[in-house]
């Protein structure tokens, strides 16, 4: 129990314009659960990227260690030869093949050339023995639930002979009782002497499974907790995560707070696809004119959910709940209905889902309300540049003209480029999703100054983001969410980070 | 010398729409020497544009459905289907043809309104909707026609196919001056509104096209029409269906350009998360693009039957794939988002004289087929060529050698590469953005 599996000794991976690790240790023993946990961003799947050899062995610095000879992976099949597995929190399953198929994909048990499909399902069904899933192996993986085909993919890891399993966030999709069930199982492989690494930021699950903890935050080892040295509390933990270096300005400001502009009451959502999960449960909040609101909470907690529900039903399915602006009821079941009312959603991923990247910046300003520029139907371009170009000086916009295509500018012109669509639709309601992600430090605080100025000119806005540093350096108030649940609602005079991770990591009633 | 260099340097970044220009003058100058000058002549010049007069109008609608990022397959068994219920309205029924051109646009639009029905609100891929559409009313041709043909025509309705524009002249001049008078008029309208939109690029400062460049393209495009105005004016005069097709061009083209309607087609073929969190009506525009595709092809069904003198069971089989064709080759993107009416037009005319030149030579249609895929393969494998070169955005690879050649490296570099680069998040924050997809 006490000879180490897997020593990972000053691991370094920069990215163009990010240190995403830096001088990263871990020391995993052979036959523990290793939990690895930080905020969203430390650089936890990073971490296992550069372990199984996603990014090949050229592309970092520092050693790999695993049973005592060091590693030079170049992909992942060189690090699943060695016996190391990862599985991706999102499932890489084939969901019209079979369970045995699955199980064997790319690693095909052969006669002659041919696949025998005896030993194939025979040996599923063994592998499924293991995992405990009492399922025919040749059954569809898109006929069993997502709880379910977790297992399928531990039952593959099992099949290559699997010496450390490595599992991103494995509960993040599936329900409680599942959640259980997982976890049984990682307890269960270990009594086999599996070693496994399971990054999760949900304390309940690490008390119940992990023999070490450790803790990365922005990109560094920051203490390796030991149960048998009596070290992990919820404490402790929760002060390793947060702590994040004040690296950002802030604008001055002072509030001008008004009466309530947007309420939203009882909200609640269901998983498009997985109908039995709830991704928000009654959810209540409100914004006022001036104020600037923040919504924090942990990966999977519900934010974007929440908000883009709320922004013309954009997510889930069997949304209810009721949303008031001014006092009144107001309907925002589509997207131009949102709008009408005045309420403005600036994307986490505006690559995806901001901007159209081949269309220049003039027509992706106009791209929400080009209504406004239009007299029957026809749009007037010369109102349409004059427009982009006074969205240009005031906000900044590095380009050498507003036609030019916005698919070439830095992250930080993209961004001002959405909030300038944004804002040109003429809101009350501003609800911007991680606002600063993927930008440079001077270009966020740009991005700070207009969000102040919004809130000055007595924009009501919701910004939701997971750096904690950044909500306590811009908001008036903050919400907490964790799993779908408001857990708090925190006035930014009480505010600190580890009173707002408390409430980020709290379980439910 | 700057200014040709700066000319240069505009040329390479607009290879693409550059390049199919200079391709189809190429093209028609190596047919004029092959065919010994016929291809040229006034009585040929006015043959080509009649000829292609339907597969230009089809275009129109195709490369409006294409940027869209949609693509329609039935456009062909839909002016086969709209020519037979011309045929059974006007010949059967005896309609005026001035009430019965209305009621075959508004079958089309009822046809368009039914694909468009299952393809934006359904959600069945176009490919298979209009695959469906291709047998469905390849298979109405049929039963309405009985598998025979209908003929013949009343003269008015065989104009829209081959009929010409009155001669003032009373047959008189060597020069039919109604032409030469809308040649002129036109030519001129043309340079205007260049001169005046150019005007106002420079009076915002959008200008990046150099002086010399623009005097050259613009002179140029006058030339032509003075020429083709020419070769018309000394056969038969202006092709009634010629109007049409103008008439349908401006207004398209200010439609893809200028309208609402035109700016969200352009949205949705971009990005269509983008376009639908914007608030567009995705599901609107695509079932009106379907309508407006389904009109288009009953008036080239229309005028196909019209220069027929006859409604036909196979009629216009094939002409989705020459369509398809004209939209790719003038530079419509596979994706959606890109492409132009005028670039339909021009791809439009690529095909058309490859077939009549290739026709002319006496070559079959087993060499004109061959070498028509080849060309199609060639155009859309060069515009992927170049995006692979230089990243999203049609920029094109001659560009980045130019700029390589004249800024200091460290500057093209950074230019360069900055666009492709991955925005500089942390590799696992970017998998957490993607949860909700999960």
């Amino acid at each position: 129990m006490n000879t180490p599996i897997l020593q990972m000794r000053g691991i370094t991976k920069t990215f163009p314009g990010v240190k995403a690790l830096q001088n990263v240790t871990l020391d995993v023993k052979r036959g523990e659960v290793h939990a690895i946990c930080g905020e969203n961003g430390a650089g936890k799947s990073t971490l296992m990227k550069v372990l199984s050899g996603v990014y090949p062995h050229s592309s970092f610095d520092g050693d790999i260690l695993f049973e005592n000879e060091p590693c030079t992976f170049n992909s992942i099949s060189d690090s699943e030869k060695r016996g190391i597995v990862i599985i991706h929190q999102e499932l890489a399953l084939s969901p019209y093949l079979s369970i045995a198929e699955n199980i064997f994909l790319g690693n095909e048990l052969t006669k002659n050339g041919w696949v025998d499909w005896r030993k194939t399902n025979l040996e599923a069904a063994k592998l499924l023995a293991r995992v405990g899933l009492s399922e025919n192996p040749v059954t569809p993986v898109q006929h069993i639930s997502v709880g379910k085909q977790q297992l399928v993919e531990i039952a593959k890891a099992l099949s290559k002979e699997v010496k450390l399993l490595i599992l991103d966030e494995p509960t993040a999709a599936l329900n409680d009782e599942d959640s259980g069930h997982l976890l049984d199982l990682i307890l269960h492989l270990k009594g086999q002497g599996v070693t496994s690494i399971i990054i999760s930021h949900k304390l309940n699950e690490i008390r119940k499974v992990a023999d070490a903890v450790t803790i990365i935050r922005d990109g560094k080892t920051i203490e390796t907790l030991r149960l048998d040295e009596g070290q992990i509390t919820q404490e402790r933990i929760i002060r390793g995560m947060v702590g994040r270096d004040l690296d950002s300005l802030y604008p001055d400001r002072d509030p001008k707070i008004g009466e309530e502009v947007l309420r939203i009451e009882d909200w609640s959502v269901r998983h498009p696809q997985d109908h039995t999960r709830m991704v928000v449960t009654n959810a209540s909040l409100n914004v006022r004119k001036g104020e600037v609101v923040g919504l924090a909470g942990l990966m999977g907690a519900g934010r974007t959910e929440l908000a883009m529900s709320v922004f013309g039903r954009t997510y889930g399915t069997a949304v209810s709940g009721k949303v008031y602006k001014h006092g009144r009821e107001i309907n925002t079941s589509t997207v131009s209905d949102a709008i009408k009312h005045g309420i403005a959603y600036a994307t986490e991923d505006r690559k995806h889902y901001g901007l159209n990247l081949i269309e220049d910046i003039k027509r992706n300003i106009s791209m929400a309300a080009l209504r406004k520029l239009a007299k029957g139907g026809w749009v007037d371009k010369n109102q349409e540049t004059i427009v982009a170009n006074s969205y240009r000086q005031s906000m900044n916009i590095k380009a050498p003209s507003v036609a030019a295509i916005t698919g070439k500018l830095s992250g930080g012109n993209q961004q001002k480029v959405v909030l300038s669509k944004w804002m040109f639709s003429d809101p009350d309601v501003l609800i911007l999703d991680e606002p600063t992600r993927g930008i440079d430090v001077g270009a966020k605080f740009e991005i700070y100054t207009i969000i102040t100025k919004l809130a000055a000119e007595g924009k009501a806005v919701i910004v939701i983001s997971s750096e904690l540093p950044e909500l306590l350096g811009i908001c008036d108030r903050i919400y907490t969410l964790s799993a779908g649940h408001i857990t708090g609602e925190v006035p930014i005079a009480d505010a600190s980070q580890e009173t707002l991770m408390h409430l980020m990591t709290k379980e439910k009633e | 010398m700057s200014a040709l260099r700066e000319s240069l340097g505009f040329l390479a970044s607009r290879l693409r729409q550059v390049g199919i220009f200079v391709a189809l003058i190429l093209i028609v100058l190596l047919f004029q020497v092959l065919t010994d000058g016929i291809l040229l002549q006034p009585q040929n010049v006015t043959n080509l544009v009649v000829q292609n007069s339907y597969i230009l109008i089809l275009a129109i609608g195709m490369v409006m459905v294409i940027i869209a990022g949609h693509i329609d397959l039935s456009v062909g068994s839909i002016a086969g289907f709209i020519g037979a219920v011309s045929g059974v309205m006007i010949v059967h029924w005896g309609w005026a043809w001035w009430i019965a051109i209305p009621a075959c646009l508004l079958v089309g639009a009822l046809v368009g309104a039914w694909q468009g029905y299952w393809i934006a609100y359904v959600g069945i891929p176009a490919f298979i909707v209009t695959l469906a559409g291709m047998l469905i009313f390849r298979g109405l041709t049929l039963i309405t026609l009985k598998n025979q043909q209908i003929t013949p025509f009343p003269d008015e309705l065989r104009a829209l196919g081959g009929g010409f524009l009155p001669d003032i002249s009373g047959g008189t001049s060597v020069l039919e001056w109604l032409t030469v008078i809308l040649g002129v008029g036109g030519t001129a309208a043309i340079l205007f509104q260049a001169i005046k939109e150019r005007r106002v690029r420079r009076k915002f400062n959008l200008e990046n096209e150099p002086m010399a460049w623009f005097a050259v393209k613009t002179a140029f495009i006058a030339l032509l029409m003075l020429i083709i105005t020419f070769l018309l004016a000394s056969y038969r005069g202006t092709p009634i269906v010629l109007i049409v097709l103008a008439a349908l061009v401006i207004i398209y083209s200010a439609l893809m350009n200028n309208s609402i309607f035109g700016r969200h087609t352009y949205a949705i073929g971009g990005n269509l998360h983008a376009a639908e969190l914007s608030g567009i009506k995705t599901k609107a525009v695509t079932f009106r693009l379907f309508v407006n595709m389904g009109v288009l092809a009953a008036l080239a069904g229309l005028v196909f039957t019209a220069r027929l003198n006859s409604a036909q069971p196979a009629g216009g089989t094939g002409f989705e794939l020459d369509s398809i064709a004209a939209a790719f080759i003038g530079g419509a993107a596979v994706q959606g988002g890109i492409g132009t009416v005028a670039g339909a037009m021009i791809g439009g005319l690529i095909m058309g004289v490859l077939n009549n030149g290739m026709s002319i030579l006496g070559l079959g249609t087993d060499y004109q087929q061959l070498i028509k895929g080849l060309v199609l393969l060639l155009a859309v494998g060069f515009d992927i060529f170049n995006k692979n070169r230089s990243g999203r955005g049609g920029g094109s690879a001659l560009r980045t050698r130019f700029k390589l050649k004249t800024t200091p490296p460290a500057a093209a570099e950074s230019a360069e590469t900055a666009a492709d680069r991955p925005v500089a998040v942390p590799a696992s924050s970017r998998q957490e953005s993607t949860v909700r997809n999960s």
